[in-house]
């Protein structure tokens, strides 16, 4: 509760200071802009969430959506599929590459690190077979999901805000309400417990991955709605850092048992909000990782703050540590 | 009286622990070059006493002196400097550096800076070393690669290396074959007479008669008494270590006509190390049958083959007249077993969450639709469980890590009360609890017990065992050592039968 106050709190703050600091960041372009954003990379956010939660990671994430995107445009333009089909495959295929991960950490027990490093390897090496390095374009076929997904509004907000607030629902029903979400939670906190208490563990973790991919895969069909080609080299590169930083930064705690779908939405917020202070202080937009990075090492800093039992020594060390660093 | 001074003198010291007096106004004297053997029943204090003297835990009143000279150790490297070096039962070695890194850890010799090692110098050194406590092994082999006994002889050798006044060695030989046993006695001989000290914690009491100068026996965290070398025998250690008045509880008429088996345990065996004949036991509805033996006999590992936590070798199960294959702890609760585990942090609680969502944890299936939890149902299942079992918390959403030992252990015995199990295995159920909320407990478990739930209760401290059980079956090396019925009740005949003094032989009950 603490820390949805605090993100809520750093976040009006942010958002304030942007408008105060940017006249032009208050139109209604820019803030449709950045709804865009979030909505759209607020997906990989949620969708890593329950699996961080149940103490796993995925680094794969940026390479399942490079394959899954590459693989849509293939089939709906060179291979001429009805569009319906070729996204049903593509989610299809990306639940089936959770699963394979799912099953490689629980039943080989392979770290999720390394499981999901060598997947983020194979996959994106995948798209780039299947698609002989080409830029792969969408054509006509796909109409439909862009008018369905991407043109016009609802309530005078971007579709894919939309679609990410809807998903956010389910996913917040299911980790916050249902017993899936207790599951993920006991199992992140104390899996020998969670083992004790009758708790199918594997099952419950398995399925976390296949969430997460999958979720990698829905990402995969909007983004071609939006940007209308998939570059197998390049589509989706540095995506899964990007879904880790939002639900890091919305709370979620990378030790597992902890985290909150509020939070993760607040997160996502911050982490589109924040590369537009490079702009404000009028220093080079090269810096907009830096200054994302910075946020996030900030970010974990206080919520070991609120962790340690002995604040003050913790204050005494962030000095020391400050001293040493000038 | 010797004229010699000391080396080491304890002068009445004490440590309490949450909830635990673990040692009150303890005194005991080494002389240099003598073996003093410190014995106990698990929990006696021993360990903490060798923690204290060792530097990793510090007492909280009285005083040490180190040859006659008051002696103020903040930490294990403190210690070590004086001299004092404690070989732990579990290894401390780090397992990718080779033997004579490890010899050598934390002393590196060095010139110039830290970051230039002197690597030559210690190789031929650690070879020494290494002899000296019969290793015939190469230096540069690494920790990892050997067993478990070995590595035991390799902390010994890192101790020799420190140039020890005082080694305190807890159950060296616990983990060593025999051959390598016999190396360290001899090892140990060779120490002796170059004057060297040694604290020797033992449960083998032919082992401690046959090395130790003197023997210390602690009881309850406090003085028992203490032996010379030539009253030194089994029978009279075991009467120091048990030799209290076991408290008359009140004794419900357990009437074994009246009740039916519950869990059949035929021929289990889960290491090969076990006879073939394996381990058989029966508990019956409505009885409280005390799982006694010393740390290591194999109780804890018998509770987890029958969890479903740990897998079997061979043998049958029967559950309430039904074949029972614990494939996972879902299938053994799924049948009606339950247990308390030993560890309650790491195996029993999730310290991070609330009361409520600990006591629903096991059976949440029962309490959802369509996959969302029912919370109202699930808060009054709370509610209900806390009163019925008087865990004191302010309330259900109470995070658990912040309750009393007691109040914890409440928890997860809730949590498996939630669906009336037909077997209850409990695993030490009152380690670390105070004395009020030990006895709720036992009341807890009588009264479940009239109810029809067949108890089996694995205990170290002996008045607990005594006490609540109906029957008390004793474990030694993985094998029934002995049955005792309700009249036989003795410590020292649980004792005899934990230590190995009688041959294991089922006797009829």
């Amino acid at each position: 509760m603490k820390k949805l106050l605090g993100l809520a709190t750093f976040l009006i703050i942010l958002y304030v200071a942007l408008l105060m600091s940017d006249p032009t960041a208050g139109s209604a372009a820019n803030h449709i802009n950045l709804a865009k954003r979030i909505g759209l990379f607020g997906i990989l956010c949620l969708g890593v969430t329950p699996l961080i939660i149940s103490g796993g990671i995925d680094l794969s994430i940026g390479a399942v959506v490079g394959f899954c995107a590459t693989a849509l445009a293939i089939l709906i333009n060179d291979k001429q599929w009805n569009p319906h089909a070729a996204v049903a495959t593509v989610l299809g295929m990306g639940a089936t590459i959770g699963f394979i991960n799912g099953v490689l950490v629980t039943k080989l027990r392979l770290q999720p690190f390394v499981v999901t490093l060598c997947g983020l390897f194979v996959y994106r090496g995948l798209a780039r077979w299947i698609a002989n390095d080409g830029i792969k374009g969408l054509g006509s076929n796909f109409t439909f999901y862009v008018e369905l997904c991407r043109d016009g509004s609802v309530f005078g907000m971007p579709k894919y805000f939309v679609i990410f607030l809807i998903l956010a629902a389910i996913l917040g029903v299911i980790v916050h309400f249902s017993i899936y979400g207790r599951y993920w939670q006991a199992i992140g906190s104390n899996e020998k417990t969670a083992h004790y208490s009758g708790i199918l563990v594997d099952w419950y973790k398995i399925l976390a991955y296949v969430i997460c991919s999958l979720f990698a895969a829905i990402f995969s069909v909007l983004y071609l709605t939006e940007y209308k080609a998939a570059t197998p080299s390049d589509t989706g590169n540095f995506f899964e850092l990007y879904a880790i930083a939002g639900a890091v930064l919305g709370g979620v705690s990378l030790r597992g048992g902890e985290g909150n779908i509020l939070g993760v939405i607040f997160g996502t917020m911050i982490l589109w909000i924040l590369p537009n202070f490079t702009r404000m202080w009028g220093i080079s937009d090269t810096l907009q990782y830096t200054v994302i990075g910075l946020a996030l090492l900030f970010g974990a800093m206080v919520d070991e703050l609120i962790r340690a039992k002995d604040k003050a020594e913790y204050w005494r060390n962030i000095l020391r540590v400050w001293k040493l660093i000038k | 009286m010797t004229t010699v001074p000391p080396l080491l003198e304890v002068r009445d010291i004490s440590k309490a622990y949450p909830g635990v007096k673990a040692l009150q106004q303890v005194s005991l004297r080494i002389m240099p070059g003598e073996l003093l053997a410190v014995v106990g029943e698990n929990g006696a204090g021993k360990s903490t006493m060798m923690k204290i003297i060792a530097g990793v835990e510090r007492a909280d009143s009285g005083s040490i002196l180190w040859n006659g000279q008051p002696l103020h150790l903040n930490g294990v490297q403190a210690a070590e400097k004086q001299g004092i070096v404690l070989i732990h039962q579990e290894l401390n070695l780090a397992h990718n550096l080779d033997l004579a890194a490890s010899i050598f850890l934390g002393r590196e010799k060095t010139w110039g800076g830290p970051l230039r090692l002197l690597r030559r110098d210690i190789y031929p050194q650690a070879e020494v070393l290494l002899k000296t406590v019969g290793l015939e092994v190469s230096p540069h082999t690494k920790v990892g690669s050997l067993s478990i006994g070995q590595q035991q002889l390799v902390e010994i050798a890192r101790a020799l290396a420190l140039q020890s006044r005082l080694l305190i060695m807890d159950e060296p030989t616990s983990s060593l074959t025999e051959t390598e046993t016999n190396t360290l006695y001899h090892v140990i001989a060779q120490l002796k007479a170059q004057g060297v000290s040694i604290l020797y914690i033992s449960h083998r009491l032919k082992e401690i008669q046959y090395l130790a100068d003197r023997a210390v026996v602690l009881r309850d965290g406090q003085f028992s008494g203490e032996l010379p070398r030539e009253q030194i025998t089994p029978d009279n250690l075991i009467k120091l270590m048990v030799g209290r008045n076991i408290k008359q509880q009140t004794r419900h008429h357990y009437d074994a006509a009246a009740h039916t088996p519950v869990l059949e345990v035929q021929n289990i065996r889960w290491t090969d190390a076990q006879p073939r004949e394996g381990i058989s036991l029966t508990v019956s509805s409505g009885e409280i049958v005390g799982l006694a033996g010393l740390v290591g006999a194999g109780r804890t590992e018998l509770a987890e083959v029958l969890f479903g936590v740990r897998h079997r070798r061979s043998g049958l199960l029967t559950l309430a007249g039904q074949s029972f294959t614990p494939t996972s702890p879902r299938a053994a609760l799924q049948a009606g077993l339950f247990l308390v585990p030993e560890d309650r942090r790491h195996q029993g609680l999730i310290l991070t969450e609330s009361v409520r969502n600990n006591v629903s944890l096991a059976t949440l299936k029962m309490r959802q639709i369509c996959g969302i939890i029912q919370r109202r149902k699930e808060a009054v299942l709370g509610d209900e469980k806390v009163k019925q079992l008087g865990i004191r918390t302010p309330n259900i959403m109470q995070t658990v890590g912040l309750l009393s030992g007691g109040n914890q252990q409440k928890v997860v015995l809730a949590k498996g009360l939630v669906k009336t199990p037909k077997v209850l295995i409990l695993d030490e159920p009152t380690r670390g609890v105070d004395v009020g909320a030990k006895a709720e407990i036992y009341a807890i478990m009588r009264q479940l017990a009239d109810n029809g739930v067949a108890i089996l209760m694995i205990s170290s401290d002996l008045e607990e065992v005594l006490g609540v059980s109906d029957r008390v079956i004793v474990l030694h090396e993985c094998q029934i050592a002995g049955e005792l019925a309700r009249e036989d009740f003795t410590e020292e005949a649980v004792m005899q039968f934990a230590t190995g003094r009688h041959s294991p032989a089922r006797m009829a009950s």
